[in-house]
């Protein structure tokens, strides 16, 4: 049996959740306000997962940089990859929140979609 | 000159939020000034998610959560002047702006504080060591890279432990920076647990508690810092300097409400929130003069300053429909272990709610709101820490009389 100390990073609670566990198997959790809580830790436990923000380049608005997110939670080994893909995208004003600007990005079932509306 | 019931002092979180609610109770003559562009305030660059949850109940981006605020403040028609600087404000409330049609003087009514904070910087902190290019506030090293697409180094050195110093932490790594250390003068985080968790751990940067940056080294740029161990007294302890080269050193040491024009009104600041005195209403000792949001006290989430802006309005409302609100000649007091709480003074007429931070770590406290031998409230706080601001409202049924209300916390 191990245990490990989680800090869940669901809501701004930030619950610290004691967690025993043996593989993948949750033995017993405590600490969590709310049953987010053990999906987190059962996440955590078999693949980490993680939502990213950056910006893309934008021609014809006021500043140089849109901001994007993703969609969903993406594998954390994989978001320097994801990165990479946005970092090749040059958008041209105007754009609106919500618009999709990778869809499905690197297959991950998760879109890129712009969060500020501009030009 | 001309004439308003209500000019709003600053576009960001507070200020939509309370000209939204202020329009839902009725009351048209609005203006809200803002000094940028557009509106939005620092929601602008914080383009990271985690807004929204206590407000909407979804995750969104700093520019997605102000954006619901605009939408809502241009279709109920509010009238907003941006690009405009308010440079005077009086205690007779005329506020006069510098805008790009000449000077603007608005003889208002009520006037809404909602200016926000500036960061603590470097020339704060006395940091000795030379004077290098490469030093920048986190804040500003956020706008340099989410607005205007410049990168503010590579090698890069972190003191303090904000939440905004966390965000651009990971920030900064998601960009291709090698971010080497983050060092707090403190014995724990002045940030948040989760963003400790999701920015610093990870992606393996290593968080240094009772560190301080004690030199800062480099001619034109900086090349590198010596940092100490510091001991309970926050004097670094001799022997356990370590240098670090870097090419960027990002302060994230604090905010401070911005105040000058409360100041200019004759509002009397509290020295503990560096913002307003107020009572339950939000309204500040210069009566028709309210104030919400981080221009009153720091806040950590911006879904309770949006709420505490919605609040702010129904004050406001009243004071408009009578010229005044109802006397509030209650004080609040605390113990030693709240850094500062809002509001400071109350009717005992209304219901309120209680903003308050513990000054360190205190793990499971009760909080004890009471009158003499009266309690008014009594709460269990599951873990006090100085990051997190802690809620919780107070029933004006139970304020027996107009002697003094002390609130204590005590460790469980």
């Amino acid at each position: 049996m191990n245990s490990r100390t989680f800090v869940c990073i669901v809501c701004p609670n930030g619950c610290t959740i004691e967690t025993q566990y043996e593989g993948d198997k949750i033995l017993s959790v405590t600490g969590n306000k709310c049953k987010k809580g053990i999906e987190y830790v059962r996440q955590e436990l078999i693949d980490p997962r993680r939502t990213i923000s950056s910006t893309v380049r934008i021609e014809g608005a006021e500043l140089p940089l849109c901001s994007v997110r993703l969609t969903n939670v993406i594998p954390k080994k994989d978001i320097f990859r994801v990165m990479e893909e946005i970092n090749k995208i040059k958008l041209t004003a105007p754009v609106s929140i919500g618009q999709v600007v990778i869809k499905n990005v690197c297959g991950l079932d998760s879109d890129v979609i712009v969060t500020k509306n501009m030009g | 000159m001309q004439k308003r019931d209500v000019v709003i002092i600053g576009g960001g979180p507070a200020g939509l939020a309370a000209a939204a609610e202020l329009k839902k109770r009725g009351v048209d003559d609005i203006l809200i000034i803002e000094r940028e562009k557009q509106l939005g305030g620092i929601l602008r660059q914080c383009i990271h998610d985690g807004f929204g949850l206590t407000r909407f109940g979804q995750t969104l981006s700093g520019p997605e959560y102000s954006q619901r605020f605009i939408d809502q403040v241009k279709e109920m028609q509010i009238e907003v002047l941006t690009n405009a600087t308010v440079i005077d404000l009086t205690d007779d409330k005329i506020v006069t702006a510098d805008t790009r049609d000449g000077l603007l003087q608005v003889q208002a009514r009520a006037i809404i504080l909602t200016m926000g904070c500036r960061e603590r910087t470097r020339g704060a902190l006395a940091i000795p060591g030379q004077r290098p290019s490469g030093i920048y506030n986190a804040g500003v090293a956020q706008s340099y890279m989410n607005l205007y697409n410049t990168m503010v180094g590579k090698e890069i050195i972190i003191m303090g432990s904000g939440d905004i110093g966390l965000i651009m932490a990971r920030r900064m790594t998601l960009e291709g920076a090698h971010v080497k250390a983050v060092f707090e003068v403190l014995p724990y985080p002045s940030g948040l647990p989760r963003n400790i968790e999701q920015c610093l751990n990870d992606y393996n940067i290593p968080l240094y508690l009772s560190h301080s940056v004690i030199n800062i080294k480099g001619d034109t740029r900086i090349e590198g810092v010596t940092v100490a161990e510091v001991g309970p007294d926050m004097k670094p302890i001799p022997g356990t300097e370590k240098d670090f080269t870097c090419d960027t050193l990002v302060l994230s040491v604090g905010l401070i409400p911005e105040n000058e024009l409360s100041l200019a009104a004759g509002v009397t600041l509290d020295g503990r929130t560096k913002g307003a005195f107020v009572d339950e209403n939000f309204q500040t000792d210069v009566p028709g003069v309210f104030a919400a949001g981080n221009v009153l006290h720091v806040h950590d989430l911006v879904d309770f300053v949006s709420l505490e802006a919605e609040a702010l309005a129904a004050g406001v409302n009243e004071y408009l429909n009578s010229d005044e609100v109802a006397p509030c000649d209650i004080e609040i007091e605390t113990d030693r272990n709240i850094g500062h709480i809002i509001p400071q003074k109350v009717s005992g007429e209304k219901n309120f709610r209680m903003s308050m931070r513990v000054r360190k770590p205190m793990g499971r406290c009760k909080i004890i709101v009471s009158q003499g031998d009266n309690t008014v409230k009594s709460t269990i706080v599951p873990n006090a820490i100085p990051a997190e601001m802690i809620q919780f409202d107070v029933a004006a049924d139970k304020i027996m009389s107009n002697e003094k209300i002390e609130v204590s916390v005590y460790e469980q």
